[in-house]
């Protein structure tokens, strides 16, 4: 493994016992260790980036961003357990250093009959976009609908979820996923409690019973649909309760599709054409307040994406995002419902599988706003054991 | 295929999946009928950049051995799989995970791990199979890993390792034969994929159409090539189904070289499908004509 030879004595939170890494001599590490940093420069004829980038690594002002620097460590905990953490730093717009644990979790390795926990705090399994990292994104930031779902940094929260690869010849994949339903990541459901949604104040969201948790299941299912061709599709619905009130229930419904197509004589991976798309749809059951009804919003969203890339190192692509919703005539005006529509170009050259320069184009078209157009470049630089990447 | 793959994994005592065919090949030989075999990585791909595809972890979550080679090759796709088969049995210290390198002395081991210096291997050069004499060392400790995993067959497995073993022989002489005339000759490849083949059959290969291992190459590294290759009056280029054919014919058109087509893996090359002995008769006899031609010019 190419990595750091680290001191035995470094502890992750669920101990490192002695590890049987996944590598060959003379790897004599416990842990692997890589930094990812991911930089943008760019503009755009809007000058509220804040409400046209929604996502929390997106480029974050005209200028330049540092959209984040993941450490991630990684390895066998002992023959039980693998461990992983991604601890994320961001500078913001005013030079603050902000320091994110965004996933730091055990899976275990040969539990019995084809089945698998993992335990800790992890990005949601539901749909594609959510589980991967923005260094593995193909646009230099996340699709609307994502951030409008799960806000600007992904479902993820403290939980355990159980997944059973099913005895069929072919993939498929059962997960359920119970986790904590309040916190800062947790915008479409207990959130933090002061902080304002469809118009009705967080009055908080303390876990009760087993009600009060956000209960995820999610099926997965792969087809080897030519020697070359690869569909792999999938479903997920995330329930839980909102802050709203003792009624507040939220529940979000989601598909999910990719296909890739790799020449039999790829080199370097190169050539291939891959297609991802995702489709969101939320029930925002809000309880009502002093003033408010209990009123129930819906809305929805998706994107389409196609990458080609042409030759080794080159990938040119485009992805069309859209989202909106129905306030069904709600006593406030709700702009996260509001139709918005983007239309993506992007084009990246890898010199290697360490490092990319990337440049994206996008129009917006917002229905309260003017047309924005808007231009990103993003660079990327990767130290130390590169993870492998899923498929 | 897939089903037929499934019918025959049914009938036999071990279902054995090795990472790349040359593997895959050995196990095959040894095993014979008693064994099923799969293969993960295309033999015309390139064997760095295999997909992490589900359907390759449904193959593992079944595998009673899996053959990896040891030497970080498949370090971008593996391990996600192996986290995702949940099968003990195979996993890195059980018994029925298999690194092919074991016991092979490795060449071009690293002093440092820089990237600087391109994509290195931390492990060595990872291209071992390309000697035969390694071929042997890889059949041994298949067989014994074979005999441990299925103790009823053992005599069997012996009987198929002798077999192979007789027939590496009988080739290697053969081989050793047909490039006797050409010892000395420098030849140009693509990737350091050839540095065991030469040593073992008394070609020189240092020059390399990559200017570091993994990075593509370049106008100004090419230059280079063609006056090296010029000088040293190099007459052949290799290259493997997965790199730039164009490449290799650029500068062979400038340097009178010609290009030959080589494999790594059984099936690289027609013909060749699933038999190691073949693959490499068949990549023998392409650098041992096209060196004779080169001569007679």
């Amino acid at each position: 493994m190419r990595s750091w030879t680290l001191p035995t004595a470094v502890f992750l939170s669920f101990g490192a016992g002695l590890a049987q890494d996944a590598t060959p001599p003379p790897a004599k590490n416990y842990l692997n260790l890589s930094l990812d940093g991911l930089l943008a420069v760019g503009g755009s004829t809007e000058p509220d980036i804040d409400g046209l980038q929604l996502g929390g690594h997106d480029p974050a002002q005209r200028g330049f961003t540092l959209q984040n620097l993941e450490v991630v460590f990684e390895g066998a905990v002992d023959p039980y357990f693998r461990g992983q953490a991604n601890v994320i730093l961001q500078i913001t717009p005013d030079g603050e250093t902000n320091v994110e644990l965004e996933e730091a979790f055990a899976t275990t390795s040969s539990l019995p009959a084809n089945l698998q926990v993992k335990a800790g705090q992890y990005l949601t399994e539901f749909g594609r976009i959510n589980t991967s990292h923005p260094h593995v994104w193909d646009f230099v930031d996340q699709p609307i609908v994502s951030a409008r779902m799960f806000g600007g940094d992904g479902l993820r929260s403290v939980g355990a979820r159980l997944s059973w690869l099913m005895p069929t010849p072919f993939y498929s994949e059962l997960f359920l996923a119970v986790q904590n339903a309040r916190g800062e990541t947790l915008t479409s459901f207990g959130a933090v409690e002061g902080d304002t949604a469809f118009g009705r104040p967080i009055v908080g969201s303390d876990v009760a019973g087993a009600g009060d948790l956000l209960v995820t299941p999610r099926w997965a299912g792969s087809f080897e649909l030519t020697d070359n061709q690869t569909l792999l599709v999938g479903a997920s619905s995330a329930s839980g309760p909102n802050g709203t009130g003792a009624d507040g229930k939220t529940r979000i419904d989601g598909v999910d599709a990719f296909w890739k197509w790799k020449s039999a004589t790829a080199q370097k991976g190169f050539p291939f054409v891959k297609v991802q798309a995702e489709g969101m749809w939320r029930t925002y059951d809000a309880a009502a307040t002093e003033t408010l009804p209990a009123e129930s919003f819906r809305d929805h969203g998706a994107y389409v994406q196609v990458l080609w890339g042409f030759k080794p190192g080159w990938v040119v692509g485009a992805r069309v995002d859209a989202a909106g919703g129905d306030d069904g005539g709600a006593a406030l005006e709700e702009p996260a419902l509001d139709e918005r529509s983007r239309y993506s170009l992007v084009a990246t050259w890898y010199p290697t599988e360490y490092s990319k320069l990337r440049l994206q184009y996008s129009r917006d078209d917002r229905s309260a706003y003017a047309d924005a157009h808007t231009v990103w470049a993003q660079f990327e630089f990767l130290l130390g054991a590169h993870a492998a990447h899923k498929f | 295929m897939t089903s037929m793959l499934f019918a025959a994994a049914v009938l036999a005592n071990l279902k054995v999946v090795a990472t790349t065919g040359e593997y895959g090949a050995l196990a095959s030989a040894i095993g014979g009928p008693r064994i099923a075999v799969t293969v993960l990585a295309k033999p015309t791909e390139d064997p760095h950049f295999v997909d992490a595809k589900p359907s390759h972890l449904v193959t593992l979550n079944k595998a009673d051995v899996l053959i990896q080679g040891g030497a970080e090759l498949e370090q971008g796709w593996l391990p996600p799989l192996l986290e995702g088969a949940r099968n003990a049995k195979i996993l890195p210290g059980s018994p029925g995970h298999v690194k092919a390198g074991e016991g092979v002395t490795l060449i071009d081991v690293p002093a440092a791990l820089d990237r600087s210096q391109g994509d290195l291997h931390g492990a060595g050069n990872p291209h071992f199979m390309m000697d035969p004499g390694n071929a042997r060392i890889v059949a041994r400790h298949l067989a014994e890993v074979f005999c441990a995993a299925d103790a009823g067959s053992c005599a069997d497995y012996r009987t198929g390792l002798a077999a192979f073993e007789q027939a590496l022989d009988g080739r290697l002489a053969a081989w050793t034969a047909r490039l006797a005339p050409f010892r000395g000759t420098p030849i140009t490849t693509y990737h350091p994929t050839w540095k065991y083949f030469a040593a073992r059959f008394g070609l020189v290969s240092d020059v390399f159409l990559e200017p570091k291992p993994g990075i593509p190459p370049s106008p100004p590294h090419l230059a280079e090539v063609i006056t090296a290759m010029t000088s040293r009056r190099i007459p052949i280029v290799l290259v493997e189904p997965f790199q730039s054919r164009k490449t290799a014919e650029a500068v062979a058109s400038r340097t009178g070289a010609t290009v030959v087509s080589v494999g790594q893996f059984p099936g690289s090359l027609p013909g060749t499908e699933g038999d190691y002995l073949k693959l490499m008769d068949a990549n023998v006899e392409a650098i041992a004509s096209a060196l004779e031609k080169a001569k007679g010019r």
